[in-house]
């Protein structure tokens, strides 16, 4: 019996009816009685040193309850900011972090810097009084340029960190990648800037904090994609209040895509300030704060090269990059470039030796961190550029010679940490030849050319490590955390089940995929099914949702936990129908008694399972609810092969994405609707990189790109509809099969873009974002002849 | 303090307000409305689109007071429990939607195109009607779905 509801179903979501009609309860549409409203006073200077701050006229304007500055933070003992990963440098060295406190005390190292906090009865009042925070600053030289910030003369942003080296970390076997260099039949060289983001989920961040003093404890309304990690960082870092009184609600969230993960200044000064001013105090971002103060994401420069022998194998592949981790160390910022990056330097490919150096290092600039993909789009840029220029280089077929490097078995160890557990690279890459109609390529850049545009077609062949992750192996790699995830399962008198689980969904559709779980173990209908999620005084701990871990890790913690809740139902149901335990299969939803006409539905189970009246409670105990905390086995790893098409006016520069074919590999499909969305979001967010965004900082540290005037943001007339197709290998490594798919596209588009905007060029030089205007000058730089063929 | 009268959703409603209060304050601090919202401080993302005397405005745009004797519909005006709008009915049938943020915007501006443009909506035309909207889930590949099914189900049912 197929049920209509259950694995492998296109389900609408539950969730949409509140947010199609306005019902949606995102942060800011709280308010709670007595609210007052925080405005955060900002360092306009890159690089300053706090000579004074006076807050005495702010303190006595109008409305105004509280103006709080780093002295008090520091006089409570809250402590500063952190960062969860420790990176030691290749010499052995742990990372050099200098302090982050969440209001900046004596120095400010980035415009946007927190320097006060000005509560007042209403938001008006406080951005009145927060002009009239007097800080006197003296202004010292920025350093911005990624490039440039280690060399000798630039300026220190941190004492701690000499030459704004954070760290020189490195990976792999660097003799045998030089021993392989040596006696390789070709070698090519590229450069890359992987160019800085900003996440800009739709709605902003915001923060409510309250303090009880009947009971002490704080409630924290805030944005996060991980409300347990939040309070575990506020509470055992930070210093706020023990877990216990402190309890962190993530409701309704618009959108995250990485830069909700960490723990900000403004949450933990409005769940501090709370107590002082004896008021909830509520904060919202504006949109330019957003683009001053979220984490940014990406910004790399990279040299790589690969060896390639005669038969046009690559034996080895050597990457040097340099990492902008801004002005502090966001939550994850010092693994994204490290362990996030260089163990996806293999790629979908069989190459021998690997080895890649990445030096993080101190800007004047906003805070780095993960950003959709993190580190693995940055990696996969490396390996897809230089399989394709290699191609070029090597006048092979960009497909073939993708084809001849594919590792073919598995499980297969790269040199690079990871074992690829499953996949087949082929299929994902023949089935998209064929959606892309590869084969008939030429006559469609002939009919270009015939209109004087110039076609180019560019392939990226991508692999994700998601499912994060082993609790073990990220420790042994620097890990604070465990990244395993939780579930409980409570299965109602009437049958009706809830299943709180440590996810956190906010845009995933998790109310969705995670009910059509249990209406498929379970055999019940989805309508009886509720997930909960987002707040610590429900859900038992739980990490959260990132690194596309909410199916590989999250569901398959609701898997086991439902497990766990059919072998109990079956030992009451057993009892009930007064047969041996081992006689009684449970399938469809009810459990019958083998070899008898003896039958009983979930739900009659359940209820007797709480009235307890049918078996004895000294061998089986009352009700039915079950826990699982599930640390996976090994990372996923999500596959594909994505192929752009573009059509270039080179006398404008205007670039049309005219075709874009994704083949993916995700492994079991809960929702394939929802896993198409996933997709046409992350392709939509590469493209924007490849071709729109970008983040740039003057040489004085001002952010100038602070607004969507100024960041352009992909619109519906940027992109084109995308044709998505799916192959399946199904994952060994979780019992649903399950990889993961939310980061895939934003992985897979950049350099398949670029490959394409290169190939239409005919040259290589151009580089993210290849606006109309960087395309109109790269068609300039080409031989008059190609261009006009 | 200003004293500023119109409909909203139906109801009469008469409140004072500073002269400075824009609408989309209006709707959702004075009237918690908060099915409108705010995802930008330049006009630029469409997350406040509401209608106003039948037009689509971003509602981050007008001051309250000059919305003084106007008909305005939010989100949560069209439409109802059991029987949905039919554009917010083919946001979910089409997937047009993940984190939910810009959808209330987006509906009531893919009302208003139709409106304007008619239920017979090619894919280009509702790209480039879409530009005062910003969507950084979706890809807007299903929402320009919704959007076509929703202009031709719009057709059907009266609004």
């Amino acid at each position: 019996m197929t049920n209509p509801s259950g694995i492998g179903q296109s389900v609408r979501r539950r969730e949409d009816f509140r947010f199609i009609t306005g019902n949606g309860q995102y942060t800011d549409d709280i308010n709670r009685s007595g609210q007052t409203y925080a405005v955060f006073v900002r360092s306009p200077h890159a690089h300053a040193t706090i000579k004074s701050l006076d807050i005495a006229d702010a303190r006595k304007a109008p409305g105004v309850r509280a103006v709080l500055t780093g002295k008090d933070l520091a006089a409570d003992k809250i402590g500063g900011l952190i960062c969860g990963w420790m990176i030691h440098s290749k010499d052995g060295s742990p990372m050099k972090a200098g302090g982050h406190p969440a209001l900046a005390v004596d120095k400010v190292r980035y415009v946007g810097d927190h320097v006060a906090v000005v509560i007042a009865d209403t938001l008006n009042q406080a951005k009145d009084a927060a002009e009239l925070v007097n800080v006197d600053y003296d202004a010292l030289k920025a350093t911005v340029d990624v490039a440039s910030t280690q060399k000798p003369g630039q300026p220190q942003i941190h004492p701690e960190a000499p030459n704004n080296t954070v760290y020189q970390w490195h990976l792999g076997d660097k003799a045998a990648t030089d021993a392989a260099f040596a006696k390789a039949a070709h070698v090519t060289k590229i450069e890359l800037v992987n160019n800085r983001l900003i996440p800009n989920a739709m709605e902003p961040r915001a923060a409510i904090g309250e303090y009880d003093r009947g009971s002490g404890s704080y409630t924290t309304h805030t944005t996060s994609q991980n409300p347990h990690v939040a309070r575990l960082v506020m509470s055992a870092f930070i210093g706020i209040a023990p877990e216990n009184k402190l309890r962190v609600i993530a409701p309704d969230v618009g959108g995250g895509f990485g830069s909700k993960i960490f723990i900000y200044a403004e949450e933990v000064v409005c769940t501090w300030a709370a107590k002082k001013v004896g008021r909830p105090v509520k904060w919202t971002a504006d949109r330019t704060e957003a683009f001053l103060s979220d984490a940014h994401g990406r910004d790399h420069i990279t040299t790589a090269e690969a060896a390639i022998d005669a038969t046009g194998k690559v034996q080895a592949i050597r990457v040097k990059t340099i990492a902008n981790l801004g002005a502090y160390l966001s939550t994850f910022s010092s693994s994204v470039p490290t362990y996030l990056y260089a163990p996806l330097l293999s790629g979908q490919y069989d190459i021998p030796a690997i080895y890649c150096e990445v030096d993080g290092v101190y800007t004047n600039t906003a805070p780095v961190d993960a950003y959709r993909g993190a580190g693995r789009p940055e990696a996969t840029f490396v390996v897809e550029r230089l399989m394709e220029v290699s191609a070029r280089q090597l006048k092979k077929d960009p497909a073939e010679f993708r084809m001849h490097n594919f590792i073919k078995t598995f499980p297969h160890q790269t040199p690079v940490i990871m074992a690829y557990d499953i996949g087949d690279y082929p299929a994902s890459m023949k089935k998209a030849l064929e959606m892309a109609d590869y084969a008939n390529f030429s006559k469609r850049r002939d009919a270009s050319a015939k209109q004087g545009k110039l076609r180019g077609i560019g392939f990226s062949a991508y692999i994700e490590a998601c499912g994060i992750a082993p609790s073990k192996a990220v420790g042994s790699l620097g890990a604070g955390v465990g990244l395993w995830e939780s579930a409980e399962v409570r299965v109602n008198p009437v049958g009706t089940v809830e299943v709180l689980t440590g996810s956190h969904s906010h845009g995933q559709g998790h109310e969705t995929t995670f009910a059509q779980l249990v209406s498929h173990k379970l055999g019940i209908p989805i309508e009886q099914v509720s997930i909960v999620h987002g707040d610590t005084d429900k859900v038992q701990m739980g990490m959260g949702t990132y690194g596309s871990r909410s199916g590989a890790v999250g569901m398959s913690a609701i898997f086991v936990a439902l497990d766990k809740v059919i072998k109990k139902a079956t030992t009451v149901a057993a009892a009930c129908m007064e047969v041996p335990v081992d006689q009684v299969d449970f399938e469809d939803g009810s459990f019958s008694a083998r070899g008898t006409n003896k039958k009983m539905a979930f739900g009659e189970v359940a209820l007797q399972a709480y009235v307890a009246h049918k078996f004895d409670s000294s061998v089986i105990e009352p009700g039915l609810k079950e826990g699982a905390f599930y640390d996976p086995k090994n990372f996923t790893f999500p596959s594909g092969v994505h192929i752009a098409e573009v059509e270039i006016e080179p006398d404008t520069g205007l670039t049309k994405v005219v075709r874009w074919t994704a083949v993916d590999d995700f492994g079991t499909l809960m929702n394939p609707m929802i896993v198409e969305g996933q997709v046409h979001g992350g392709i939509a967010q590469g493209i924007g990189q490849a071709m729109l965004e970008g983040a740039v900082y003057n040489d004085a540290g001002q952010l100038v790109t602070a607004s969507f005037m100024d960041y352009c943001m992909p619109r519906a007339d940027d992109l084109p509809s995308f044709d998505v197709g799916m192959t399946t290998t199904v994952c060994p490594s979780n019992p649903l099969g399950i990889k993961g798919c939310g980061e895939a596209g934003a992985i897979a588009a950049p350099p398949a873009l670029i490959n394409a905007i290169t190939d239409a060029l005919g040259h290589e030089n151009i580089a993210m974002p290849a606006t109309p205007q960087a395309v109109w000058r790269a068609a300039q730089a080409m031989p008059r002849k190609q261009a006009a063929e | 303090m200003s004293k500023v009268s119109m409909t909203v959703n139906g109801q009469s409603v008469s409140e004072d307000v500073e002269p400075r209060m824009l609408l989309v304050q209006f709707l959702r601090e004075q009237l918690l409305l908060t099915g409108t919202h705010v995802g930008c401080d330049t006009s630029q993302c469409g997350a406040c689109v509401v209608h106003v005397n039948g037009r689509a405005i971003k509602s981050c745009t007008a001051l309250a007071i000059a919305c003084e004797g106007a008909t305005v519909t939010t989100i949560e005006g069209i439409g109802s429990e059991s029987n949905l709008h039919p554009m917010q009915e083919a946001f979910r049938e089409h997937h047009a939607l993940q984190c939910g943020y810009c959808t209330p915007g987006m509906i009531m501006a893919s009302i208003d195109i139709v409106n304007r443009k008619g239920h017979k909506l090619d894919e280009q035309t509702i790209r480039e009607e879409l530009e005062g909207n910003i969507c950084r889930c979706t890809g807007y590949h299903n929402i320009v779905k919704a959007v076509g099914a929703g202009a031709a189900a719009m057709a059907k049912t009266p609004a």
